[in-house]
């Protein structure tokens, strides 16, 4: 029995603001010294496209989303723009333009994107596996996704999730 | 306090702050003292509970004006 910390991730999700805790919770404990494997499966497998441009944020049925504006004096990036669903719905690109006020968000915040969490992930030796199942079922190939990613099921899971200090389903 | 490497963490926030020590830390030896300076106000509580888990240990950590230091001594 060895004393090596280990903790496992099931990323399901697939948009820019999901991202975060699995690539931020698998970089940070592998810099704590735990084995660290996300396991992605359903939409989560976005994270692993060699091309990350399709993860958007919609402010589309998520209430808990604020709206605020990146830029301008203080009292405008204030306003929580309140848009109606109705709304949000037939306007055109209104996601692109969602997600383009975010990333300037989270660049004027000092937070790290999502290609570069990937990335330190990589390189602190974060396993990444990827559910063939769900590959298949969404038509991807292997060659969609990064270099360095394993791919299994629920049983090669199981066989790293069984002895892990923390488990957990994002 | 002397130091072997300074790492500046400012406008970076969470984890960055943290994964970028742990890297600078793998270019010094046993002993040797990393200096870090951050803006994040959640890097105070970061820094201690980095080094409780990894057994780093953190000299000190200090607040002036709005930015933090910390001196993190390599296990």
């Amino acid at each position: 029995m060895d004393d090596q910390k280990k903790m496992a991730i099931i990323a399901t999700k697939g948009t820019l603001d999901w991202a975060y805790p699995p690539f931020i919770l698998a970089s940070t404990a592998a810099a704590l010294g735990y084995e660290t494997q996300i396991f992605f499966t359903f939409y989560g497998l976005q994270m692993l496209r060699k091309d990350l441009s399709g993860l958007k944020v919609s402010p589309l049925g998520n209430p808990g989303m604020p709206m605020k504006m990146p830029f301008g004096p203080k009292w405008f990036k204030g306003i929580n723009w309140n848009i109606p669903n109705a709304l949000q719905c037939i306007i055109p690109g209104y996601e692109s333009v969602a997600t383009a006020l975010m990333k300037q968000t989270i660049a004027n915040n000092g937070v790290a994107t999502i290609p570069e969490l990937r990335e330190l992930c990589q390189e602190a030796e974060v396993k990444f596996i990827a559910c063939q199942m769900t590959v298949e079922l969404f038509g991807f190939d292997h060659s969609d996704f990064i270099d360095g990613v394993e791919y299994g099921g629920a049983a090669t899971f199981f066989e790293f999730a069984g002895e892990t200090d923390i488990c957990l389903f994002i | 306090m002397d130091f072997d490497k300074e790492l500046d963490a400012r406008g970076l926030n969470c984890p960055l702050p943290i994964l970028r020590a742990k890297k600078t830390l793998n270019e010094l030896t046993s002993g040797q003292v990393l200096k870090i300076t951050s803006t994040d106000p959640g890097s105070v509580k970061d820094f201690a509970a980095f080094a409780k888990q990894t057994g780093n240990e953190l000299l000190s950590s200090s607040e002036a004006g709005n930015e933090y230091t910390f001196f993190m001594k390599k296990k």
